[in-house]
C-alpha cells in the first residue's frame, strides 16, 4: 500500500490511465480545430468532439444535440441560471432553489438578487440534507421561472427526489436545472425520468480531466432557450463561444463511457468499502455521528463527526489519508460548513466532521488502514480536550458559559 | 495550508498535557474559547512561593492551537507570576511561525494564561481573607 491514500473523491478525482490514452493523441497528431471545417484536421478534431458527445448524452439518457460544452459545472450553473434568467425575464423572475446547493449555485443566485434581477427562495432541508418536494410545490409563485436543485450533494452525499421536483417543475410550466456533478457517473442519471431540463455537470470528478464541463440543455418539450454569457464565434449552438478543448472532451466522453459500462459494478463495491467503514468507526468509536441520509446517499460518500474534537485537528493527525473537513479552520470564511449547519447539526459538530470520500482506484487495504488510523487519532484528540473530560465529568457542555472570544 | 515543523511537533509530541486536581493546593486554572468557536483551551499553573513550579493543558481546537497552548505550559514553568504575565501572544507567533488565519489560535494562548493566573490570583486572595477571619 501507498502512501499518502487519496480518499477525498467528492473533490477531484484521478484521470482514468483509459482516459489518458484516448486523450493523448488530440494534444499532439490530432490537434486541429474542431471549428474548421475544411481541412482533415478540423474534420478529425470535429469527429472527436461528436462521438465524446455521443458517449456522454449516452450516460444521462440525452441526445447528443442537447450536450453544451463548458469549462466545467461551475460555469454550467452560471449560465444555466443566468442564461434562463435573461432569456425569459419577460416571464417572470422567481428562483427557487436549496440552502445546500453548491455555492456555484447559491452565490450565482444572490449575485442575480443583488442586481435585482431576481427574487431567489432558499428551501430548508430535512435532518437529512434532503429536500422536500412538498416545499417546492408550495415555494412556487406566477413568478417563478426556474427551479435549480442539485441531484447529490458534495459534502454528505444526500440525493434529492429529483424525479419528483421534475414532475412539480413540468406540472407547473416551470424549467427544472439541477447541478448534478456529484451524481453523474455514480448512479443512474436520466434526464427524461427526471424531467430535467437543464443540468451541470463535469469531467474531474468522473476520472476525467479539469477543464471541461457540460450543461444539458434540452431541445425539445421544452426547447430550452438561453442568453449565451461567452459571446464570440458561436459555438456550441450559440449558447457558449470558445474553441472546444478536444483533447480534454475526449477525455470526458470516455470517462463517460466507462461510467456506463462499469456503474453496475463499481457503485456497489464502492459502497461495500463505505458501509464498512462507516460500521467498523460506528462500532469503535462513541458519540460519533453520520452527517447524511442513512441510505439515500451517494455509494462513496461518509461524513462523520465525532464529537469533542475539532476537524483539522484531525486532518493534521492523520496527514497520511487525504480528506476534507467541515470545521471553520479549514476553510477560507472561517465558518463551519452551511450544509451541515443547514440540517441543522450544532456548530461544535459541525467543527468536528470529516469527509470521506472513496473511488474507484481506494482498495480494502487502505480501508483498513482508515479505519485504524481514524480510531487512534480520535482516541488521542480526545484524550486532550477538555470538552470530552467534562463530559465524561457529566457536565452538560451546553449549560457551561463559555468565555466568547 | 502548511504547518511549521515546530507546529507539527507541538502538535505530534504534546508538552504537559493533563489536568491536575480541582482541588490540588496552588492551582490555577484558566478555560477560554467555546465549542461553537471551535477551540477551547483549558490551562492550569500550580504555584508555590510565588513561582510557577508546573502546568498543564487540555485544548480543543485546530493544530496551531493545541501547539500555543502546549508551548505556552513550556513557557510558564520556572517563571514568576510577574513574569507570566508579560507573555504576550506575537511571542507564541514568532515561536511557532504562525500563519496570519491563526493568530486567534495565540490570542487564546495568551488569554488562557491571564485566565489561569487571575483565577490563581483570586483563589489565593479568598484563602487569606478567610484565613485572616479565623
Amino acid at each position: 500500500m501507498k502512501l499518502p491514500i487519496f480518499m477525498d473523491h467528492h473533490s477531484t478525482t484521478p484521470v482514468d490511465p483509459r482516459v489518458l490514452e484516448a486523450m493523448l493523441p488530440y494534444f499532439t497528431e490530432k490537434f486541429g480545430n474542431a471549428a474548421s471545417r475544411n481541412h482533415v484536421f478540423g474534420w478529425e478534431a470535429e469527429e472527436a468532439v461528436e462521438q465524446a458527445r455521443k458517449q456522454i448524452a449516452k450516460l444521462i439518457h440525452a441526445d447528443p444535440k442537447e450536450i453544451v460544452f463548458t469549462s466545467g459545472a461551475t460555469e454550467s450553473d452560471n449560465l444555466a441560471l443566468k442564461g434562463v434568467l435573461e432569456m425569459y425575464r419577460e416571464k417572470g423572475t422567481h428562483i427557487i432553489t436549496s440552502s445546500t446547493e453548491h455555492r456555484a449555485v447559491l452565490d450565482t443566485a444572490k449575485s442575480l438578487e443583488a442586481k435585482g434581477l431576481a427574487t431567489v427562495t432558499y428551501l430548508p432541508v430535512d435532518k437529512y440534507g434532503m429536500v422536500n418536494p412538498d416545499d417546492v410545490r408550495t415555494a412556487i409563485t406566477d413568478k417563478t421561472i426556474l427551479i435549480s436543485i442539485m441531484l447529490a450533494n458534495n459534502e454528505i452525499g444526500t440525493i434529492n427526489p429529483v424525479a419528483e421536483i421534475g414532475k412539480i417543475a413540468k406540472a407547473n410550466g416551470i424549467l427544472f436545472h439541477c447541478d448534478a456533478t456529484q451524481g453523474v457517473g455514480k448512479i443512474p442519471v436520466d434526464v427524461q425520468a427526471m424531467g430535467i431540463d437543464l443540468m451541470s455537470f463535469s469531467a474531474h470528478k468522473i476520472y476525467g480531466p479539469k477543464g471541461v464541463g457540460a450543461l444539458y440543455v434540452r431541445k425539445k418539450s421544452p426547447r430550452v432557450r438561453l442568453v449565451p454569457q461567452m459571446d464570440g464565434g458561436g459555438h456550441e449552438r450559440g449558447m457558449r463561444s470558445g474553441t472546444l478543448p478536444v483533447p480534454l472532451i475526449v477525455g470526458f466522453g470516455k470517462a463517460c463511457e466507462l461510467c456506463e459500462v462499469e456503474m453496475a459494478t463499481e457503485a456497489p463495491r464502492i459502497a461495500a468499502m463505505r458501509d464498512r467503514l462507516q460500521t467498523s468507526i460506528l462500532k469503535a468509536v462513541e458519540e460519533t455521528y453520520v452527517n447524511g441520509h442513512p441510505t439515500e446517499r451517494l455509494p462513496g460518500n461518509l461524513n462523520l463527526s465525532f464529537a469533542y474534537v475539532e476537524g483539522e485537528s484531525l486532518l493534521m493527525g492523520m496527514k497520511d489519508i487525504a480528506l476534507s473537513s467541515g470545521s471553520a479552520c479549514t476553510s477560507a470564511t472561517l465558518e463551519p460548513s452551511y450544509v451541515l449547519r443547514a440540517l441543522g447539526v450544532g456548530t461544535e459538530l459541525a467543527h468536528s466532521s470529516i469527509r470521506f470520500g472513496i473511488g474507484r482506484f481506494n482498495t480494502d487495504e487502505e480501508i483498513d488502514y482508515t479505519i485504524k488510523k481514524v480510531i487512534e487519532v480520535v482516541t488521542r484528540l480526545r484524550e486532550m480536550s477538555p470538552l470530552y473530560e467534562m463530559a465524561k465529568e457529566g457536565i452538560d457542555l451546553k449549560s457551561v458559559q463559555w468565555a466568547a472570544h | 495550508m502548511a504547518y511549521s515543523d515546530k507546529v507539527i511537533d507541538h502538535f505530534n509530541n504534546p508538552r504537559n498535557m493533563g489536568s491536575f486536581g480541582k482541588d490540588e493546593e496552588g492551582v490555577g486554572t484558566g478555560m477560554v474559547g467555546a465549542p461553537e468557536c471551535g477551540d477551547v483551551m483549558k490551562l492550569q499553573i500550580k504555584v508555590q512561593d510565588n513561582r510557577i513550579v508546573d502546568a498543564k493543558f487540555k485544548t480543543f481546537g485546530c493544530g496551531s492551537a493545541i501547539a500555543s497552548s502546549s508551548l505556552a505550559t513550556e513557557w510558564l514553568k520556572g517563571k514568576t507570576l510577574e513574569e507570566a504575565q508579560q507573555i504576550k501572544n506575537t511571542d507564541i507567533v514568532q515561536e511557532l511561525n504562525l500563519p496570519p488565519v491563526k493568530i486567534h489560535c495565540s490570542v487564546l494562548a495568551e488569554d488562557a494564561i491571564k485566565a489561569a493566573l487571575a483565577d490563581y490570583q483570586k483563589k489565593a486572595a479568598a484563602k487569606t481573607s478567610s484565613g485572616s477571619s479565623q
